[in-house]
This record gives structure tokens, C-alpha cells and sequence, in this order.
């Protein structure tokens, strides 16, 4: 199957821009660059997609093994690469996905002219042997899980159509029950458990491409101690701290985040 | 559920029961209503404070700007402690604060309200209170979002209800999970069970052989053939045959049928071949042959334990271009003749004993001529006792039947017709069927031929 329908890949902005592709993280899929996506195509080509499992992937590529790891997400990012032949991209990743692109920078080097990693973290749960604070415990993600297990049945019924926007008509909401930031419950479980999991920290000495770490100055999942930790292990990243409260800056402060994407991503 | 009310109020829903109510009298009815308002428009602030849910407006960063007594009493803190120090999401658990983070502000940044999302509060002492929380954004006049406002219901005896559900739920996949690893470990065992079958049924296969002669050996001046048909691969068969020099150009051979099927049937069956073999290289004679293996049968089975077997043996003596034939039979079916001349006959052998039954039985014995085109058909019961299509056995009658109009046929023509014979019975033979001709050639093409 293509990558291009698989991941539900959009792309819009001047065909022959630079490209800039934007991977989302855990909880939602690429409607969380909405705001931000105006300002990248005046000048960017740019790269939309939904990982396997979220949004409106195809729920018939899913496979709980490949999903089970960040490689797997990464081979997604590396597919849709090579269907449209990319190079020279310049990954955005949030959350999670700023991980992601790490990893598929190393497998393809080829493929990637720099990195953007927003909010990320290469570790949620503190390892206190290496002095390591990531800001949770196993038992903080254990509980996450509930949180998505006692969403699951007033979940869609609830969201869909307030997301559509048109409370009146419910059968909108019908079909947005398979789209809109509401996954099958049994991916989303297994995404969080690869997020949240996961260990990279391995990983971030092995960036060669210029890198922009992205912080927000009031963010629980990826604390500021986080940031300066991978900014500290990827050589010759820059760090900027948003001025923006949460995870996802790119919602709450698109404009700050837009600006700094495009300044990072048009130097030369 | 006032708190889920939005659009209108308390106020109208009591308006439009009265209206609906009225019939005549609408004077006093807006009487009413007018005392009702007054009065509700007197508590607007106890409304808002001691609703039966909690309310919370905050800045776009999550600080808490203003909260009502009943959430501040849920939560245990003062007020103090709240305003403008702590955030929505201080007042979450940690999972809760990930999913506040992933899915809930994403969602009201994106639409500007989300809807009865399951979360729990923290009370000051540690509790945890499960609560439906809903938020909505409120812009300002220039349309820029100014705070959020956020409803909280009591979420208790739901979510109780609900984690009942998911308890179901999980039961219930178990349920499916441990159904779907039997059914696996029911398919891994059929799929052992048939490597195993298949192995048996080769170690089954190369017993059998050896229970027979891997081929017949070239007689000169004679042409031998011979057919095996194992009736099961699952059983080992009782049937066996062999053909063997005696020196000074006699031949011997033999043919039978032990009682039984199975391991203690193959046993005896190579006790037999072998215990025969050994009898005929010490004295050429079917009838001492015979007898000494009724020896070795009776010595070792009787008892509680009786095995014997028919069989019919004899010796092939070359002479002037003819076969002399002896044949002896212990309770064996008689060997059959196929004449050069077209005709066909048995060779009786009446009356001989089963061998091994008895400490002293007596043999019958009988003698032919095998003259050029001849041949001699022994052959067990599988054969004479098929059940054919139509119905009733095949019998030695049918035989001699099927052999005059065979006649005259050579050893290997003979065996061959006979095979295709054994297949047209199908299901019909269950019984294993051993076959040996043995025939003087028309014409003598073989080299080694004196």
C-alpha cells in the first residue's frame, strides 16, 4: 500500500519550496498544525500526515507489533518520504514525534536537512540513577491509561459533533467518530504505552543535522529541565523557550512557534 | 443536571411548563412567573456559588480566576490557595494532567469547547473525586479568547457505572483471549498429533518392507512376480511371502497369513518369514518346513496367547525345460493354475491344519507341473474374501472364474491383472492382500535359461 493514502498525507504550499514536514505527537493527528500551516506554506512545501492509528489513517495497515516501537513510526515517516522522494526536509516533530525524526534522520540521513523538535522528551519517567528527572513515574502512565480506558465510551458520542462544529447535525458526528482526533481506543493505548515508555536518550548524540529544540516555558509532559537535557546532548542545537503555557504550542502560541519554524527552517 | 443546561436556563424551562399548563387564567400565570423571576433574579450570585457543580473560569494559561463555593468545598482548599496560584490542571491527577495535555487542550484550543471528558480532582487531602468536566472558550469582542470556562460534575456514581462497564469489557476480552490461546493450543496439538501420524505411519511403512523381500530374485528358466496391498497405513499387515534359492538349482518360496494385525501380528510375521527361510535351507521339504514352524509357533504362543498363521509353502525344481512343483498347505488357500492351454484349476490342498494350533498336525501336501506358458497363483484371503461392488464376497469360485478367462497369462501379467482386480474393489478390500506367481515363460528369452 502507499504511504500517501496509508498516512492520509496532505501537502500544500509552492511545489518547488523547500520542504517542511510536520509529524504529530500522541493524543490527536495533523489537525494540531492547523494554525501554524498558513504561515509555513507561504514558502514551505508542506507535509501533513497522520501516523498509523491516529486521525484518518487506514485502520487496515495497523499492526500492534510494528506500532509497539518508535521504529515503527519512524518507517511511516520514512515510507511517505519516499513515496513523494524528499530530501533536504526539515522535520517538525512534536511530542513525541521529535523522537521520531530523530530516529529516522539516523536510518536516512539522506532524507533529512534538519530537525525541529517541539516540546520533546527522549524520557517521561525519571531514572533517578542517572540523575535523570523526566517528570513521571511508571505508576503517572499506568494512570494515563485509565484516563484513555474511561474516555473510551463517552468519547465519540460526546466530541464528534461539537469537533464538527455543527451540534445539529449528529450524523456528522457519526462519521467523525473515525477521524477527528478520536482514535480506536486499542491504538491510542498502544501509542501511549510506545510514547510514554520509551527511552531515547541513547539516540539524540547520533543528530547531525542542525537542530532547534522548541520549549515551552510551562509544560508538564516535557518539563524545562527536559529541554535542556536534549539540548544539551544533541551538539550545536538551539534551545528556544516559548513564551506559551502547555504542551502544545503550536496551539497556544502558533504565531511564536509559526515565526521560529519558519526563521530556523529558511537559514542558511 | 442544571449545569448542562445552556442555552436559556432554569428560568425558561419553568416558563414553558407554565405556559403548556395554561389554560385559562394567563393573568395569574404571569403572576407567577414574574414571582419566580424576581426571586431567581435575587440568588443569580447563591446560584452560580451553590449549584449543584462546580464552576471555574480561568486564564488562557490555566490559572484559576474565579471558582465557586461548592468545587472549592469538593476540593478542600480555601479560595486563597486557588485563585491565580494554581492552574486547572494542578488540580488534575498525573494521568489525568497527560490526558489534559494530549487530548483536552489540544481539543479546546482547536474548537473552542470540549464536553464531558472523564477526569479526576485532587482534593487537598488527597482524595479523588471522578468528575465530567466541560470547558468552553469565551472570546472577546475583537474575538480573541479571553477565558475558559469550565463546568465540573460529580462523576461518582457514573463512573462507578462506567468502570463496572470497562470491568465487563475486559472480562470479557479475557474470556475471548483465553478462547482464542485454546483454540490455538487445540490447533497446535491436532497439527503435532498429525506430524506424529505421519511419522508412525513411516516407521509403519519400513516395518512392513522388512516383513517382505525388498525384490524377487531372477530365477532362470521361471518368471516370478509378486503384489502387496496394505489394506491400512495406520496397521501393520500379516501377510508375507518370499522366494529364495535352495542350491543345486531348486527353488524355494512361501506365502501366508498370521492372525492379526498390528505390532504382535508384524512380530510373528517375522518369526515366521525367517523361522521358514531358516527350515528350508536345512532340509528341502515343504512339509518338514511347515513343521517346524508350527514348532516354533506352538513352543513360544500357546497358552493364554495362541497366534498361528496359514501358509502354503513348497519347492521349484527345474527339469527339462518343465517346473516340478511340491506344495504343502497348513489351512492356506489353495495355489491356483493358469495353463498355457487356456485353462484353469486349483491345486487342492484339503484338509491341512492351521500352523501352530496343534502339538502334531498333519500337512497336506500335493505336486504339479509347471510346463512352458504355466503359471501358479498363491495368493491369502484379502483377495477371495473382498466384498465387492455388488455387494457379496469375491470367492475362490469368482477366482477361478477370473483366471479361465484370464488364461494363459505369464507371472507378471497375471499379478498385474490381478492388482487392477484388487483396485476395482476399492473400499472392498479391507483386508491386506499378499499375491506371488510363479510360472514356467512360453517362451524362453531369458539368457540365464539353461
Amino acid at each position: 500500500m502507499d504511504a500517501i493514502s496509508r498516512n492520509n498525507v496532505t501537502v500544500s504550499g509552492p511545489l518547488d519550496g523547500p520542504v517542511v514536514m510536520l509529524a504529530h505527537g500522541f493524543g490527536c493527528d495533523q489537525n494540531m498544525w492547523r494554525l501554524v500551516v498558513p504561515m509555513l506554506a507561504e514558502r514551505f512545501r508542506v507535509v501533513l500526515f497522520d501516523y498509523v492509528g491516529a486521525g484518518r489513517s487506514d485502520p487496515s495497515a495497523w499492526d500492534a507489533q510494528r506500532y509497539a516501537s518508535l521504529d515503527g513510526y519512524a518507517a511511516d515517516v520514512l515510507d511517505i518520504c519516499a513515496d513523494l522522494d524528499l530530501s533536504e526536509v526539515v522535520f517538525v516533530g512534536h511530542s513525541v514525534s521529535a523522537m521520531v525524526g530523530v530516529l529516522a534522520a539516523a536510518r536516512r540521513p539522506d532524507r533529512f536537512g534538519k530537525l525541529v523538535m517541539v516540546a520533546p522528551s527522549p524520557r517521561y519517567i525519571d531514572d533517578p540513577e542517572a540523575g535523570y528527572a523526566g517528570g513521571f513515574s511508571a505508576a503517572d502512565i499506568d494512570e494515563l491509561l485509565e484516563s484513555l480506558d474511561s474516555n473510551y465510551l463517552g468519547w465519540s458520542a460526546a466530541m464528534a459533533p461539537v469537533i464538527m462544529g455543527n451540534p445539529e447535525r449528529p450524523e456528522l458526528g457519526e462519521e467523525l467518530t473515525n477521524s477527528f482526533c478520536a482514535t480506536d481506543p486499542d491504538m491510542a493505548a498502544v501509542f501511549a504505552r510506545t510514547t510514554f515508555l520509551s527511552d531515547s536518550r541513547g539516540d539524540l548524540a547520533s543528530v547531525t543535522v542542525p537542530t532547534l529544540v522548541l520549549e515551552c516555558a510551562q509544560d508538564v509532559i516535557a518539563p524545562r529541565q527536559v529541554g535542556a537535557y536534549v539540548h544539551a546532548a544533541i551538539p550545536g542545537s538551539r534551545l528556544i523557550t516559548l513564551n506559551a503555557t502547555g504542551h502544545c504550542p503550536q496551539l497556544s502560541a502558533p504565531e511564536a512557534t509559526g515565526a521560529a519554524i519558519v526563521e530556523f527552517a529558511a537559514a542558511r | 443536571m442544571m449545569c448542562e443546561t445552556t442555552d436559556g436556563g432554569p428560568e425558561q424551562d419553568i416558563g414553558a411548563d407554565s405556559t403548556d399548563a395554561g389554560g385559562g387564567g394567563e393573568d395569574a400565570n404571569e403572576a407567577e412567573l414574574a414571582q419566580f423571576s424576581a426571586l431567581l433574579e435575587d440568588s443569580a450570585e447563591d446560584l452560580y456559588e451553590h449549584a449543584p457543580c462546580g464552576y471555574l473560569s480561568t486564564l488562557m494559561d490555566g490559572r484559576i480566576a474565579k471558582i465557586n463555593t461548592t468545587l472549592v468545598d469538593w476540593l478542600g482548599y480555601t479560595r486563597a490557595q486557588l485563585l491565580g496560584r494554581k492552574r486547572f490542571a494542578d488540580l488534575l491527577t498525573m494521568g489525568g494532567k497527560l490526558y489534559h495535555e494530549t487530548h483536552f487542550a489540544p481539543l479546546l484550543a482547536m474548537q473552542g469547547q470540549v464536553s464531558g471528558i472523564a477526569l479526576e480532582l485532587k482534593a487537598a487531602d488527597g482524595s479523588r473525586l471522578p468528575v465530567l468536566v466541560t470547558s468552553q472558550v469565551k472570546t472577546g469582542s475583537d474575538g480573541q479568547p479571553m477565558l475558559i470556562r469550565t463546568t465540573v460534575v460529580d462523576a461518582r456514581d457514573r463512573r462507578a457505572y462506567e468502570n463496572e462497564l470497562l470491568r465487563a469489557r475486559r472480562h470479557a476480552e479475557q474470556v475471548g483471549a483465553q478462547a482464542e490461546q485454546a483454540r490455538a493450543e487445540a490447533e497446535h496439538a491436532r497439527q503435532a498429533a498429525e506430524i506424529e501420524h505421519a511419522r508412525l505411519r513411516q516407521v509403519m511403512a519400513i516395518l512392513q518392507s522388512s516383513l517382505l523381500p525388498p525384490e524377487l530374485p531372477r530365477v532362470p528358466g521361471m518368471e516370478a512376480a509378486a503384489y502387496y496391498h496394505t489394506a491400512s497405513a495406520d496397521q501393520l499387515g500379516g501377510d508375507f511371502y518370499d522366494l529364495f534359492a535352495l542350491g543345486q538349482g531348486q527353488w524355494g518360496f512361501f506365502l501366508g497369513d498370521v492372525c492379526g494385525k498390528g505390532p504382535q501380528a508384524a512380530a510373528i510375521t517375522s518369526l515366521t518369514r525367517y523361522t521358514l527361510r531358516a527350515a528350508f535351507q536345512h532340509a528341502s521339504d515343504p512339509v518338514a518346513a511347515l513343521d517346524t514352524l508350527n514348532t516354533a509357533l506352538h513352543d513360544r504362543y500357546s497358552g493364554a496367547d495362541p497366534r498361528y498363521c496359514t501358509a502354503i509353502a513348497g519347492t521349484l525344481s527345474p527339469h527339462g525345460g518343465t517346473l516340478r512343483v511340491t506344495v504343502a498347505s497348513g489351512g492356506h488357500p489353495p495355489a491356483l493354475l493358469l495353463r498355457g492351454d487356456g485353462a484353469a484349476e486349483y491345486l487342492p490342498t484339503p484338509g491341512g491344519l492351521l500352523v501352530g494350533i496343534m502339538p502334531h498336525p498333519h500337512f497336506t501336501t500335493a505336486t504339479t507341473v509347471l510346463n512352458p506358458g504355466d503359471t501358479m497363483l498363491l495368493y491369502t484371503d484379502g483377495l477371495t474374501e473382498a466384498r465387492t461392488a455388488d455387494g457379496p464376497r469375491y470367492s475362490e469360485d469368482h477366482l477361478h472364474a477370473f483366471a479361465q478367462t484370464l488364461a494363459p497369462a505369464g507371472a507378471q501379467q497375471t499379478i498385474s491383472v490381478l492388482t487392477g482386480l484388487l483396485e476395482s474393489f476399492g473400499n472392498g478390500l479391507d483386508d491386506d492382500t499378499a499375491l506371488l506367481a510363479l510360472g514356467n515363460p512360453a517362451a524362453h528369452t531369458d539368457p540365464e535359461s539353461a
